[in-house]
């Protein structure tokens, strides 16, 4: 109940703060996409560089969020960039590996098809390999967008913005509405991410092999 | 128009070599096969034809070039290649599938639509029954002909043709092959030809590479392999029943009878009933005015029936084979059938004659005292 009042009395604030945590995410999973799904297709051309990117990216996962974020502080300073960052560091890894594994795992007798058929690899690359590869990136783009939702919260710590403001101002003035508003809004971005997401990696399996 | 000069190809980590100075050469318009036992290196030796594998000693012309010169893909385009595995892209359409080249060879659009549908009719696909579908609603010997189409999109001079024909059943490969073969006629492409099967291999190939190991331990005509096999390898591969294995060699318009049991539809009963007891197979064959075969009257069929005209007394057909078709498949339909005979039509279905068990019989016979 109080946390219903609490909604209605400083909707405008709250729902301020929850397009800021969207607009996070989104740059953030963007960015590492981007990044992420090429330098996945790079390292499935060398097996030792490949070896070499997932061993870093896991390594990345594992420092906890409060200590990422204080060894990018020096470097980018209180706010959305340093946050920012952080997510695009902690997505990497299931985007890269997943993208390296996608590609990997086509049957080899495809590839030589095409390789026969005198497609260049740029044409095999757009054509054939990222097609079926599809299903398996979006897997890794799901897993990544999830969790660093629940990671964003954290960002605000460092003036990021976002929901996680109501929960650290709410702990520091004891005001359980204002956290647990937080935490329902967070909780809905993450469903509804897994969600959608989770529903266009259906539709792209659909759309093929099965 | 493909000439290997010492092909050579270790694989690394792998003591043996996988080709072992190989000589080969193929004519234009021929058709080769390799033929040997799993892991005698045929598909590599194939491979390095398209360049998906580099020689690791000698060399490969086409068309009198130097082939590690050229630029792999433009070469790749030029050589139609059927793979062992099929390989068809799963997430494309049959139609795309089959369009791959001629995309890469960026032909109109309208050209790549007419091309697709003609290909997929070609080997014996309905383009709008299966055009739009996906590899994986295909049964494998369906398949097996995209992968065919596929490669004879861009209509390339030369086809390397990995067990095309590996994933059907023996009736169906024995249709595909007389296609094949028909078409060949058509079409008169350089093809290289894999298969471990010798039977296969004497019925498609112009010559016959036989490789062990590696190594190519005769190269002939059909004929020659199975009167001339080059020491007991060959000659353990070709199998004890050479003459029966002749049978593939000849075809049945080779050897079709004037004598072919045919009569007229209006031919009276008595009639018949006379030509039944002249015919060996104690049966006659009802033709049309115009030519085709529309029943068979046997002894039974005029005991049993009322009627006094050919056309009331006959029965239907039980099976015919194609006039290019081998004695080995006449022999088939025969033992198929059940019966000491079968009918032989042309291309379009116009009676040609008779094929019986005694005139297969002969020509094993023949061959036998030939030697
Ligand atoms: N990429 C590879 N790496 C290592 N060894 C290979 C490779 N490809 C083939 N070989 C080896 O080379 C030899 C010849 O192989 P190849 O595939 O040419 O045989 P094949 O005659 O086509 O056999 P099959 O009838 O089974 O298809 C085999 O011993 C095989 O193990
Ligand atoms: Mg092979």
């Amino acid at each position: 109940m109080e946390v219903i009042d609490y909604f209605i009395r400083r909707q405008s604030m709250v729902m301020e703060l929850f397009w800021e945590h969207m607009y996070l995410i989104v740059v953030a999973v963007g960015i590492a996409v981007a990044v992420g799904v090429i330098l996945g297709i790079i390292i499935t051309y060398n097996r030792t560089l490949a070896q070499g990117v997932l061993i870093v990216c896991q390594v990345l996962m594992t420092i906890p969020s409060i200590a990422m974020l204080g060894l990018l502080l020096p470097f980018f300073g209180i706010g959305f960039t340093t946050g920012m960052l952080a997510l695009v560091l902690y997505s990497l890894l299931p985007i890269v590996r997943n993208t390296h594994s996608g590609i990997i795992e086509i049957d080899k007798a495809i590839i030589e098809a095409a390789t026969g058929m005198g497609m260049n690899e740029w044409r095999k690359l757009t054509r054939i390999k990222l097609p079926l590869a599809l299903p398996v990136i979006m897997a890794g783009i799901r897993t990544a967008t999830v969790m660093v939702v629940g990671i964003g919260a954290i960002a605000s710590y460092i003036g990021a913005g976002g929901l996680g403001q109501l929960i650290f101002n709410g702990i520091s003035r004891t005001n359980p509405p204002m956290i647990i508003t937080g935490a329902i809004f967070i909780s809905i971005i993450a469903v509804g991410f897994d969600l959608i997401l989770g529903w266009s990696e259906r539709r792209l399996h659909v759309a093929g092999r099965d | 128009m493909i000439r290997l000069e010492n092909l050579t190809k270790q694989f690394p980590g792998m003591d043996r070599l996988a080709v072992n100075k190989l000589n080969l050469e193929v004519g234009k318009g021929e058709v080769c096969v390799l033929v040997g036992p799993s892991g005698c290196g045929k598909t590599t030796t194939m491979k390095m034809i398209n360049r998906l594998c580099e020689p690791t000693d000698g060399k490969i012309y086409v068309d009198g070039q130097d082939t590690s010169k050229m630029n792999p893909i433009k070469l790749r385009l030029d050589i139609g290649y059927v793979i062992q595995q099929i390989g068809l892209f799963p997430h494309m359409t049959i139609n795309d599938n089959v369009a791959t080249v001629p995309k890469e060879k960026k032909w109109p659009k309208e050209k790549i639509k007419k091309r697709t549908a003609e290909l997929l009719e070609l080997v014996g696909l309905d383009p709008r029954e299966h055009g739009g579908r996906y590899p994986s609603g295909l049964s494998g010997g369906q398949q097996q002909r995209v992968g065919i189409a596929r490669a004879l999109a861009a209509d390339p001079p030369i086809m390397l043709m990995d067990e095309p024909f590996a994933a059907v059943d023996r009736i169906t490969r024995s249709r595909l092959q007389n296609e094949f073969l028909r078409l060949q006629r058509e079409l008169n492409k350089t093809i290289i030809f894999v298969t471990h099967d010798i039977d296969e291999a004497i019925k498609m190939g112009d010559r016959i590479a036989v490789l062990r190991e590696g190594k190519l331990i005769q190269y002939d005509e059909p004929g020659k392999i199975l009167s001339e096999p080059a020491g007991d390898f060959v000659a353990n591969l070709v199998g004890r029943n050479r003459s029966i294995k002749r049978l593939h060699l000849i075809r049945a318009h080779e050897i079709l009878e004037e004598e072919h049991w045919g009569v007229p539809l209006d031919t009276p009963r008595e009639e018949i009933k006379e030509r039944i007891e002249e015919s060996v197979i104690s049966t006659v064959m009802v033709i049309d005015e115009k030519g085709y075969l529309k029943g068979i009257i046997g002894r039974r069929a005029i005991e049993e029936k009322e009627g006094e005209k050919a056309e009331d007394l006959m029965e239907e057909v039980p099976d015919n084979v194609t006039d290019d078709a081998t004695l080995n498949d006449a022999l088939s339909v025969m033992l198929e059938i059940g019966e000491g005979y079968v009918p032989v039509v042309d291309a379009d279905g116009l009676f040609r004659g008779t094929l019986t068990l005694n005139t297969l019989l002969d020509q094993v016979r023949s061959d036998k005292s030939a030697k």
